[in-house]
């Protein structure tokens, strides 16, 4: 079977017809299997869900106990048969849960990889290559300007402004599912050891990746704290949070913002951000193209992202690459108020 | 080099004037020397060596990436220098190296000065495949010359100060005396040496600045004490001429904060020959009429002095103050003694490009008041123009730095004032990132038979605390629709926000839809009483503008 055969962009999301299923479908299907939990990715309504056990917990805090009729949990390394093809799930890296998927038909094998990063993260199981015949790859910093760097001298730069503007309140600008925790868990590698103050919206998130085991150290509602008593703090917040009123909380804040396109000045400014952090969830070029050849893959399907770099990178390295229609990633936050200020795809 | 880049990344996204000192004196306080001398000279614009050519950057990651990719990244990041900075591959020979630690700010400043045209490119992709993304990002800033991170030599000098407790004005006083990379400065504000002399034959003196006068104010000031004079809507300056050890006659003009900003003004420098120190106007006379600040600004911040700009914008001291004549210093003398001796020097210096300030005549108050409700008929004549109001000067005031009460007093026009209808609103920066801050306001027009508001200035002060609480909920409550950062406000002529603005001046413009600009607008208050149908019209400001002569370069913004 050719593999556009095996999977085949539709406008529910990738469908599989011999497998009778949808990964990471956008519309409600009957069977859905899913990568990660963050939401332009894991969306309510469906059928049947795959997906690990953590990205259903997820789905289940996100959207409450019936986001679908039935679920089913697998783990990294399972492989499980499904009409003509097996599908097994391994580490993409991402945030906690995240897969790839691995699905094979005969003797083809496609890795399709959500979104991913080869970077170190203390909070999730670290990427897993996988040898394929064709590798789908997500393209969000797909622009060889996009070089991430170490996360931890971003932090480091955090904590020496925390110093020399102690009268001042930190807000770090994060994307709540995976962003956030992981900064978190940076600040204490750095050695940080005060307690971290959270907006409403990330206590769910955290708490959840607390009760996994991820030591995150003294967590608190910034919720009824007194002005006078965040003075020198660091809190975190959705990114959206950081431009609004609820700032006016904090004294004199300094608006931080953890994300890969804090690399492009006219990005951070667009944002009215003081202290952009280049601290990405997804993987930067040196990581996509490095990536893309170490799974061996003769044909790379690029989706979601600044695509057409990433297939003229390939073309140049001999490989076949096409940009494949996939629409409705990338807009995790998008729908709050204010978000489209710091750009496409917040959660990045 | 990587500490110094730190330094520019944090500053260039800093907007508050306190926080940026605070970052550069931690600076000044972290690096030692002479890293942090040739910085204070990077920020203060004391280096001088040869700039690299744009091109010339283009061609090191042309020979390295491949194009496409980069013609993609440039669009996407649109400034060369950074994607450069952020696309310049790791170089993998180094690798094998043992990774040569990044270069100093000092070695980069120090082979900048020597180094031949020829040898730049490959010295500077050294340098690019040792310095991370930031380290090349401000290399490629310095050696571009296009700094551009919001920081005035001022500001650089206050930061240094601070490190001593010291007030930046000490540092201003001896600035002209001392060299990159400022060991002897350094040392002095850290308490570890003398401080350095100012040997300078033509040194700047600190300057004396007056007050504005309230209503309240003439009951208790007698009108015999005083003289007046016109106030110039021009640059204050500080003509100093000295002669130097071998017998040399040095020339010098100082900006009211004691930058020296000679270079931008040459043509004036024969007119100094005599020494002494004038404290005057600095004005662009054409045909012997004095030109609006409009004009004068067509020669303000420009790189290169052109001999067309000199000629279409012929520069002129207009003279209000001697501080000093040959060895002698007179601010110690009363300022009506100083006058007589103002009087004598200009008419020896017999230059028609420096000038006296005519001082007006007045029995009272009420004669001044008339007077600088009509400078035209009270004396100033075509010079009217360029006046601003009038100053009062005590006859028995010394000359005294910074700001003495009752001795100097401003007393300015008043501000035209129009009601205008809040169009759009931006969120601010900092500290008022939470608040739309920034307002577009309009004004009604006819527009193809039917009433439009047309939009003729933006502001964003004027306003108190509780008035900008009141607004940015008016906004938040009233928006129509959003465009990233700005909020389209309602505006219609029963339904809207009416401000009254204050501005000091109007030019037209071609860049404005309207056709005008106004010079320093501000919120004066809010008419949450009037119906935005009631707000002013585009005539009311055309007429103000009969007068004007076009200016089409950019540079409508305040000073």
């Amino acid at each position: 079977m050719r593999p556009q055969d095996i999977l085949t962009p539709q406008p529910a999301g990738l469908c599989c017809k011999p497998g009778g299923f949808h990964i990471d479908p956008v519309k409600p299907v009957e069977r859905a299997v899913i990568t990660h939990g963050h939401s332009d990715h894991a969306r309510p309504g469906h059928g049947a869900v795959l997906a690990t056990q953590e990205t259903l917990d997820m789905m289940r805090l996100r959207y409450g106990e019936n986001f679908a009729r039935t679920t089913q949990a697998i783990a990294y390394g399972e492989e499980l048969r499904l009409g003509e093809v097996t599908v097994k799930f391994h580490p993409a890296g991402h945030v906690l849960g995240s897969a790839q998927i691995a699905v094979t038909c005969g003797d083809t094998r496609i890795v399709a990889s959500g979104d991913y990063k080869d970077a170190p993260d203390p909070t999730c199981t670290p990427l897993e290559v996988v040898a394929c015949d064709v590798f789908i790859t997500e393209a969000t910093f797909g622009l060889p300007v996009f070089r991430h760097g170490d996360a931890a001298d971003q932090v480091k730069k955090l904590l020496s402004s925390v110093k020399l503007f102690p009268e001042r309140a930190h807000l770090v600008g994060a994307y709540s599912l995976g962003k956030a925790q992981r900064v978190i868990a940076l600040l204490r590698a750095a050695g940080y050891d005060a307690p971290i103050y959270l907006h409403g919206a990330m206590e769910k998130i955290t708490l959840y990746y607390q009760s996994r085991g991820i030591e995150l150290g003294e967590l608190r509602p910034v919720r009824g704290v007194k002005k006078v008593d965040l003075a020198g703090t660091i809190t975190l917040a959705p990114p959206s949070a950081t431009s609004d009123v609820w700032t006016r909380r904090f004294p004199d804040p300094l608006t931080a913002f953890a994300s890969g396109w804090m690399r492009v000045r006219a990005r951070a400014r667009q944002g009215g951000i003081e202290l952009p952090l280049v601290i990405s969830d997804h993987a930067d070029w040196d990581g996509l193209t490095a990536t893309i050849a170490a799974t061996g893959a003769g044909e790379i399907w690029v989706t979601h992202g600044q695509e057409d770099a990433l297939v003229r990178w390939c073309t140049t390295k001999g490989l076949s690459a096409r940009p494949l229609d996939l629409v409705g990633y990338g807009d995790e936050d998008g729908g709050e108020d204010e978000a489209t200020a710091l750009g496409e795809g917040s959660e990045a | 080099m990587n500490r110094f880049a730190e330094l520019l990344d944090r500053l260039s996204y800093e907007p508050g004037r306190n926080n940026k000192l605070r970052l550069i004196t931690n600076y000044f306080r972290e690096t030692g020397d002479p890293d942090r001398g040739y910085a204070l000279a990077a920020l203060t614009g004391a280096l001088s060596f040869k700039h690299a050519k744009p091109g010339l950057i283009r061609d090191l990651i042309a020979e390295r990436t491949d194009p496409t990719l980069f013609a993609l990244s440039y669009d996407y990041v649109g400034d060369l220098s950074e994607t450069v900075a952020l696309m310049w591959p790791k170089n993998s020979e180094r690798h094998l190296h043992n990774n040569p630690p990044p270069p100093t700010l000092t070695e980069v400043v120090a082979k900048l000065r020597t180094l031949g045209k020829a040898e730049m490119p490959k010295q500077l992709s050294r340098w690019l495949d040792d310095l991370d993304e930031t380290g090349r990002w401000a290399l490629l800033k310095l050696v571009t010359g296009a700094m551009r991170i919001g920081i005035s030599a001022r500001l650089a000098k206050t930061a240094a100060a601070a490190l001593g407790d010291k007030d930046a004005h000490d540092v201003e006083l001896i600035w002209p005396g001392l060299t990159a990379p400022y060991l002897d400065l350094f040392a002095w504000l850290e308490g570890r040496g003398e401080k350095p002399v100012n040997l300078d034959p033509a040194p700047f003196r600190p300057v004396m600045l007056a007050h504005a006068i309230e209503d309240a104010d003439f009951a208790n000031l007698d009108a015999a004490d005083y003289i007046a004079e016109w106030k110039w809507d021009g640059i204050r300056v500080q003509a100093v001429s000295g002669r130097d050890a071998r017998g040399n006659m040095l020339a010098r003009l100082y900006s009211r904060s004691g930058e020296d900003i000679t270079a931008s003004f040459p043509d004036l420098l024969p007119s100094l020959h005599l020494s002494g120190a004038i404290d005057g106007e600095l004005l662009v006379v054409r045909d012997g009429r004095v030109q609006s600040f409009n004009v004068l600004q067509q020669r303000l911040n420009r790189k290169v002095v052109s001999p067309k700009l000199i000629k279409d914008y012929p520069i002129h001291l207009r003279a209000y103050d001697l501080l000093g004549e040959g060895e002698s210093d007179l601010r110690t003398l009363p300022f009506a003694e100083r006058r007589a001796r103002l009087e004598a020097f200009v008419a020896r210096l017999g230059e028609s490009r420096v000038d006296l300030s005519p001082t007006i005549a007045f029995e009272n108050w009420e004669a001044l008041a008339a007077a600088r409700h009509d400078p035209y008929a009270a004396g100033a004549g075509d010079d009217s123009e360029a006046v601003e109001g009038v100053m009062l000067k005590r006859r028995d005031a010394l000359y005294l730095p910074g700001r003495p009460r009752g001795q100097w007093w401003k007393w300015k026009r008043d501000p035209h004032v129009i009601d205008a209808v809040l169009m759009y609103a931006q969120r601010g920066h900092g500290k008022r990132s939470s608040y739309y801050s920034d307002y577009t306001f309009g004004v009604w027009t006819d527009a193809e038979g039917s009433e439009q508001l047309v939009p003729v200035g933006k502001a964003y002060f004027g306003f108190t605390d509780e008035e900008l609480l009141q607004i940015d909920r008016f906004v938040r409550r009233n928006t129509t629709e959003k465009f990233g950062p700005v909020r389209h406000v309602v505006h219609a002529p029963d339904q809207g926000l009416v401000m009254e603005v204050a501005f000091e001046g109007l030019q037209r413009s071609t860049r404005h839809k309207s056709g005008v600009a106004m010079r320093f607008p501000r919120i004066n208050r809010l008419r949450w009483d009037k119906p935005p149908r009631e707000a002013d019209r585009l005539e009311t400001l055309e007429r103000l503008l009969k007068d004007t002569a076009p200016v089409e370069a950019p540079g409508s913004g305040s000073h």
